[in-house]
């Protein structure tokens, strides 16, 4: 007799506390992934660029990034006496907070189980499984714009206001090419649960026995949708080579001049949680989430960490693209080839 | 209703992480688009021109040196040459002293173009670009520092030859590191030229007709890149530059992509004409046979009766030159680089007059970047290749 499988919701005080469990967790270890990304990027550009990268704090450099934070703690918070201070203060937490709210409803494993009490329960690896998770995801995406745009206009400064402007109007255009890119993956799943996408993912490619040793990961039958998510997502986060808001040799640090010590360090840990929460996303949509050869979560991150190392790669291989060039990327290349996917993925669902 | 738009001026420096130094550009913006451009200049003015009234000739070869700081060679030997032009000695330079020269002016262009490709790269977003070249301009830095000691500010050549004679087994540093440059100059081309977004960020940007040019009195890699066939090294040489094979890469697209390939080619040329001079460089003295104006060797000074009052002659009040006047121009790396001096008979130049490329060059910057973006404004600084250290002097 195949013993009862439970979930926690059955039992409150056990669902709350396993529930904080896992906030807690995966906060703890965003918030370490997001401080290693740094210490990460800046070793593998410094190998790429034919230099050391952090070696001096601890071995081999490994204690910088707390070295970093410590002194961004202690540094004195300037408040330039022309800016509006609550929009000043408002702006960094407004871009910080989405950033982190998105891991909350990311699949990182399977199911985990466990008998207490005698019975046996099952525990979803995530913190929650939300039936909208991906239009969640997406939303939390258009919250980030307001801190950038809040932090340029509080900031009174012409640069940070060019840099406010610059962010707005690519946040708001890839948002566009994101979000119909991705559209195609719940026509295919049939279902905008991230669990139920990656659940999808797990048969054989297109339901053929032949190819059984090819997962159905969304990227073999959706390359072009891939592609305009992840050029996409990168201009939304920011990244090089769409990193206009803040480029540094144009408007000095864009949107996040006037900033100063903790506040700074949190547009950094944003962008840089951005960048997780983006890989992340593309691994659950695209590359099957959990699914692969090792234990769930270790796949999961092994797919995160490949993303990662893609977007600082790209970051010492390109050069900047202009304001006018990326919209016209944005809105006469990438939208229209998303809305085509679209059409013919819908034909194509239609006929088989 | 109509919307109601006005124009923004910001201020681009003098702190600003790429005008390249203390440059400060007056930029009144419609939305991203420059609709004007005023350059501000003189923040870095130290008085060159005025200090060197009151120097005997030689004490002003250091001062040539922050003229333009990332090509410190190439000031010394416009400097030296218009003094021996004064002094009418041109013809009595060694032949060694002039194969070193060339040497160190190409190694000297090698340099100010790496760190030149370096900063354009950087300001375009290019960040790898950037220790690229520094990696290589850290070779010219290490010659540098073994022929004089000094890694930016060399103050090597001397009013009738140099300082010094290369040290032992520098040849063939240098010899390999010229080697190195094509290969070298291929990787940078392999990052940028094929690089779509390299290529739309450069190509018809910053435009300058072959006119507007001559107008303005455009010279160097970006009067080439306009089309105009104008290399002072084979057009009026010196320092036997006529005894070297080399190209002058001229191109016709006006554009900040051309001034790109333009100075890419002249790297190759450069490691060309290195290599040539190497191949010719045959022992002999480092100083010209002009005991009044070239300091004696240490040895004689003190065994020489002759040698020991030129010495004190020399130290203690300079040398005298004949009344008149005289412009020498190199091509230095950025442009024709002049030197006009009025010598009124005594040790001191009456006036000496600069004529720096960047500052010729700067001027074509507004006509440039007006009705173009924000961004084309970086690269466009990035393209004329700008160092306000001979700007203001």
């Amino acid at each position: 007799m195949t013993p009862e499988v439970l979930t926690l919701s059955e039992t409150p005080w056990l669902f709350t506390g396993v529930m904080l469990v896992k906030i807690v967790v995966a906060f703890v270890a965003t918030l370490l992934i997001v401080a290693y990304a740094t210490y990460a990027e800046r070793k593998i550009i410094g190998r790429m660029q034919t230099r050391m990268g952090p070696n001096m704090t601890g071995p081999k450099g490994l204690l910088q990034p707390i070295a970093d934070g410590l002194k961004l703690f202690f540094k004195e918070d300037i408040i330039p006496s022309q800016s509006h201070w609550f929009a000043f203060i408002l702006a960094p937490m407004m871009i910080l907070a989405p950033a982190f709210i998105s891991i909350s409803v990311i699949p990182f494993g399977g199911d985990l189980q466990f008998t207490y009490d005698g019975i046996l329960y099952a525990v979803p690896m995530q913190i929650t499984d939300l039936n909208i998770g991906v239009l969640f995801i997406v939303a939390m995406a258009g919250l980030g714009v307001y801190g950038i745009v809040l932090a340029g206009l509080a900031s009174n400064s012409k640069y940070a206001l060019l840099g406010g402007i610059r962010s707005t109007a690519q946040m708001v255009s890839y948002e566009l090419a994101v979000g119909l890119s991705i559209v195609v993956i719940f026509m295919l799943s049939e279902t905008l649960s991230l669990r139920g996408i990656v659940a999808a993912q797990q048969l054989p490619l297109w339901g053929l026995d032949s190819v059984s040793f090819i997962p159905n990961w969304y990227i073999f039958c959706q390359p072009l949708a891939f592609g305009l998510f992840v050029v996409g997502s990168m201009a939304e986060i920011n990244r090089t080579p769409f990193d206009l808001p803040e480029a540094e040799t144009e408007l000095v640090s864009g949107f996040c001049t006037e900033y100063s010590a903790m506040k700074y360090a949190l547009f950094f840990m944003a962008e840089y949680a951005n960048m997780i929460t983006v890989s992340a996303i593309a691994t659950t949509l695209f590359l099957g989430g959990w699914g692969g050869p090792f234990f769930g979560w270790i796949n999961f991150l092994i797919k995160v960490f490949a993303f990662m190392f893609f977007f600082i790669w790209i970051r010492a291989t390109f050069p900047r693209l202009r304001y006018d060039q990326l919209m016209f990327l944005g809105w006469k290349i990438m939208l229209p080839l998303a809305l085509v996917n679209i059409v013919i993925t819908g034909i194509a669902i239609l006929l088989w | 209703m109509a919307a109601n738009t006005e124009t923004m001026t910001i201020n681009m420096g003098p702190q600003h992480p790429s005008t390249h130094g203390v440059l400060q550009l007056i930029l009144e913006l419609d939305g991203e688009i420059v609709v004007k451009a005023t350059p501000h200049i003189g923040f870095l003015h130290r008085g060159i021109e005025k200090l060197s009234e009151h120097r005997t000739y030689h004490q002003t070869i250091p001062l040539t040196d922050r003229l333009d700081y990332l090509a410190p060679m190439s000031n010394n030997l416009g400097y030296v040459l218009a003094v021996e032009k004064l002094l009418g000695i041109t013809d009595e330079i060694p032949e060694r002293v002039q194969r070193i020269r060339v040497i160190m002016a190409e190694l000297t262009r090698l340099k100010s173009h790496l760190v030149w490709l370096a900063c354009h790269a950087l300001d375009i977003g290019a960040m790898t670009v950037f220790l690229y070249c520094f990696r290589e301009r850290e070779c010219v830095t290490d010659i540098y520092e073994k022929v004089s000691g000094a890694r930016m500010t060399s103050n090597y050549f001397r009013v009738g030859g140099l300082a010094d004679d290369l040290p032992n087994g520098l040849e063939g540093d240098i010899r390999a590191f010229a080697e190195s440059i094509p290969e070298h100059v291929e990787e940078y081309e392999g990052l940028l030229t094929g690089n779509k977004i390299w290529q739309k960020r450069t190509i018809g940007v910053g435009e300058i007709s072959a006119e507007a040019a001559i107008d303005i009195g455009i010279t160097g890699p970006a009067l080439r890149a306009s089309g105009v066939d104008w290399d002072l090294r084979r057009d009026n040489p010196y320092s036997g530059y006529e005894d070297y094979d080399f190209e002058v890469p001229v191109r016709e697209g006006c554009d900040t992509f051309d001034r790109y390939k333009v100075r890419l080619d002249e790297m190759r040329q450069s490691a060309r004409i290195i290599l040539q001079a190497l191949d010719k460089l045959k022992p002999g003295p480092t100083l010209a046979d002009c005991p009044k104006i070239v300091l004696p060797p240490k040895q004689e000074v003190v065994s020489n009766i002759e040698s020991l009052i030129h010495h004190f002659k020399i130290v203690t009040e300079g040398f005298k030159t004949e009344p008149g006047e005289i412009y020498q121009g190199i091509e230095a790396p950025k442009g024709e680089l002049g030197f006009y001096l009025v010598a009124d008979g005594s040790a001191y130049p009456f006036r000496m007059k600069i004529r720096p490329p960047s500052f010729v060059n700067l001027q074509g910057l507004p006509q440039m970047v007006e009705g173009k973006l924000l961004a084309d404004v970086i690269a466009v600084i990035g393209t004329l290749d700008i160092v306000l250290g001979e700007i203001d002097r």
